[in-house]
């Protein structure tokens, strides 16, 4: 276990180098000079001259490269025009908020995927199979930032069920240290606080969370459908266990390892589901502070959560596939 | 196999091995295939939703009652008239008519989505044909890019060439293409990895076909039927990403009408003229639902094999 996981550790460093690189040219093939974008709109020509020589913009793109590459190693990116604070410390105090959404709409997706698609690949071409598979449907073909438009319309605005934008009504009394609100207020006893967080968060959180309900729908039917005809399972029924203890303790035990493997690829699409999602709710998360970044033309601030969503993101392919690999011994033997 | 970083545990599962098992040249498969699938209900809905958007797009010029850019200030933010009156779904903010930009709309997304579709099934097919012909050095570039630009979250991409390249249709395609190109390379590249020793390949080889036209004449008619199948998950990614991409204002240019900048107009007027943010979503949703059906069905009639890959979903 620990050689594959050496082995893979060293498999992510060259990735890591080549993002870099090419978020470097991406920056780089932005109409205009640099110096130019990476200053504000006031800066005189000399500010600019000083500014290229400062950032080495006047040296070698190679030795640029490799000084834009121990930046993003030191976490260093630059300070947003915008906001004139550190770029890293910007990211970091709207991520909790990111993860915290990202979190409750993977429990929904997961809380409705899954036993929608046993149900549907328990009997298949059942009535459970058709109304299982158009919620599949349904949910693959939604576009996240409409449907969380539509949840607005009608729960927020019509039914006034429950609040159209933002994470808190009033925010959490004597503010929050983690940033993370509801899991924060739940640990110190704020129920209230707490409840409030919830209301929030449902509308956004089914918003994001329903493409990977489909998803996941899917995946779990065919795995479903597919285990239904292993030996094992004929084996459970002759011993006469139960139909549903046969269904939840040995079909979908097997068939969940499809499902987390897939159910992680898919944690990229909520990440960055999570950016337009973000800007509909209103939600103060890593996601809408690149929006309103690349509203401003704020080229560090863009840059830095290119840089960390990418990463996060590879950090998160990393643990699954350790964690997939844990529990199916076949892969970390392979080669 | 280089280590992946995303997905190399599906990829090295063996319920991925489906793919390249059973390999048989394309043509014959193609008239083995019975037309029952044609008449299941998802291919039907499909097919109509697909062939209805199809006809609004090509014929919006026609059919369209009003110019989608004409304003009338006397006439705007007015509710649906259905059939009673002249703007059968409504006018927005600044009086044009919602059922022409919608007819203009379709045009826009599907010729958008159609060029994203093709070219990256071209780049896609051609890299992936080429990666697992040559395996060796030529392989191992090809494989390490497809990681790289597979790190990057999904739409992340885009909007990072969107945001520093500036708007336009062709960095918009640019950026389009970018990610989808990577799931034709991978399946294709399995699949030409299984066919590079085959006997019909080691005959063209003998009697001194060139590795370029063994690639484009004897690998690359096999790969088309895979294609097809991931080109229509492709374009259903590729239409709601553009309307994510207009809904943000980075997509075309705004005096070009799009489902997603329509979208975006219309949230600003929810809370009084819910017509403006219903319509263009509701075509955005079924225009996907209906490629979605019509792709499922095609997998099931030209290719299972591919039917547990993540280039169909699910």
């Amino acid at each position: 276990m620990i050689g594959y996981l050496l082995r893979r550790l060293i498999g992510t460093i060259p990735v890591i180098v080549l993002i870099s690189l090419l978020v470097f040219l991406l920056i780089h093939a932005t109409p205009g000079d640099p110096a130019d974008l990476l200053l504000s709109d006031q800066a005189s020509p000399s500010d600019i001259a000083e500014a290229r020589h400062q950032w080495g913009l006047d040296q070698p793109i190679y030795v640029q490269y490799a000084r834009f590459l121990i930046n993003v190693l030191e976490g260093d990116f630059g300070t947003s025009f915008r906001y004139s604070d550190p770029v890293i410390t910007l990211i970091g105090e709207r991520l909790p908020a990111t993860i915290e959404l990202a979190f409750v709409s993977l429990l929904i997706a997961v809380a409705f995927g899954v036993p929608l698609g046993v149900w549907a690949g328990a009997k298949p071409n059942s009535w459970a199979d058709n109304f299982g598979s158009f919620f599949g449907f349904f949910g693959i073909s939604m576009p996240s930032f409409w449907f969380g438009i539509m949840l607005i319309l009608v729960i927020a605005g019509y039914l006034n069920w429950l609040p159209s934008s933002g994470r808190s009504t009033y925010g959490i009394p004597g503010g929050s240290e983690s940033g993370f609100y509801i899991a924060e207020s739940l640990l110190s006893g704020n129920f209230q606080a707490a409840w409030d967080g919830i209301r929030h968060i449902i509308m956004p959180a089914i918003a994001l969370g329903t493409n990977m309900m489909g998803i996941i729908m899917r995946v779990t039917r065919s795995a479903v459908l597919e285990v239904m005809h292993e030996d094992y399972v004929r084996t459970a029924r002759a011993k006469g266990i139960d139909e549903s203890a046969v269904l939840w303790r040995h079909v979908l035990r097997n068939a969940l390892v499809p499902v987390i493997t897939v159910g992680g690829l898919e944690l990229g699409t909520l990440l960055s589901g999570s950016i337009i999602v973000e800007t509909v709710f209103a939600w103060p998360g890593s996601g809408s502070l690149l929006i309103s970044a690349i509203q401003s033309r704020d080229y560090p601030l863009i840059t830095g959560t290119v840089v960390i969503y990418t990463l996060a993101f590879v950090a998160i392919n990393f643990m699954i596939d350790i964690l997939y690999a844990a529990v199916d011994p076949r892969i970390r033997f392979e080669k | 196999m280089p280590p992946s970083i995303r997905g190399s545990a599906l990829k090295n599962s063996s319920v991925l091995e489906a793919p390249l098992a059973g390999l048989r040249p394309a043509r014959a498969t193609w008239r083995l295939a019975s037309i029952g699938p044609l008449l299941q209900p998802k291919f039907l809905i499909g097919g109509v939703i697909v062939l209805v958007l199809l006809v609004a797009g090509a014929l919006a010029p026609w059919i369209a009652p009003y110019d989608p850019n004409a304003q009338n200030l006397a006439m705007v933010l007015k509710p649906p008239e259905w059939f009673l009156g002249s703007h059968a779904l409504g006018t927005d903010a600044v009086g044009r008519d919602i059922l022409s930009r919608l007819f203009y709309g379709a045009r826009v997304s599907l010729v958008i989505a159609v060029m994203v579709v093709l070219i990256s099934g071209v780049v896609g097919v051609g890299l992936g044909a080429l990666s697992g012909y040559c395996a060796g050095a030529v392989d191992f570039a090809i494989q390490k890019f497809v990681e790289v630009v597979w790190a990057f979250p999904p739409l992340l991409l885009a909007i990072a060439i969107m945001a520093f390249l500036g708007q336009g249709l062709d960095n918009l395609i640019l950026a389009l293409v970018m990610q989808r190109w990577i799931s034709y390379c991978r399946v294709a590249r399995g699949q030409a990895l299984s066919l590079r020793n085959r006997e019909f390949v080691e005959a063209a080889r003998a009697l001194g076909a060139s590795d370029m036209r063994i690639i484009v004449r004897h690998i690359m008619p096999n790969l088309l039927q895979s294609a097809v199948v991931i080109g229509t998950f492709a374009m259903a990614s590729a239409i709601i990403s553009e309307a994510a991409l207009s809904f943000l204002g980075l997509g075309v240019p705004p005096e070009i009408p799009t489902w997603g900048s329509m979208l975006a107009d219309g949230r600003t007027y929810i809370s009084t003229s819910w017509w403006l943010a219903l319509f263009p979503g509701l075509c955005i949703f079924f225009t996907v639902l209906g490629i979605n059906l019509l792709g499922d069905g095609l997998r099931d009639l030209l290719d299972p094999r591919l039917k547990r890959s993540r280039t169909g979903i699910g």
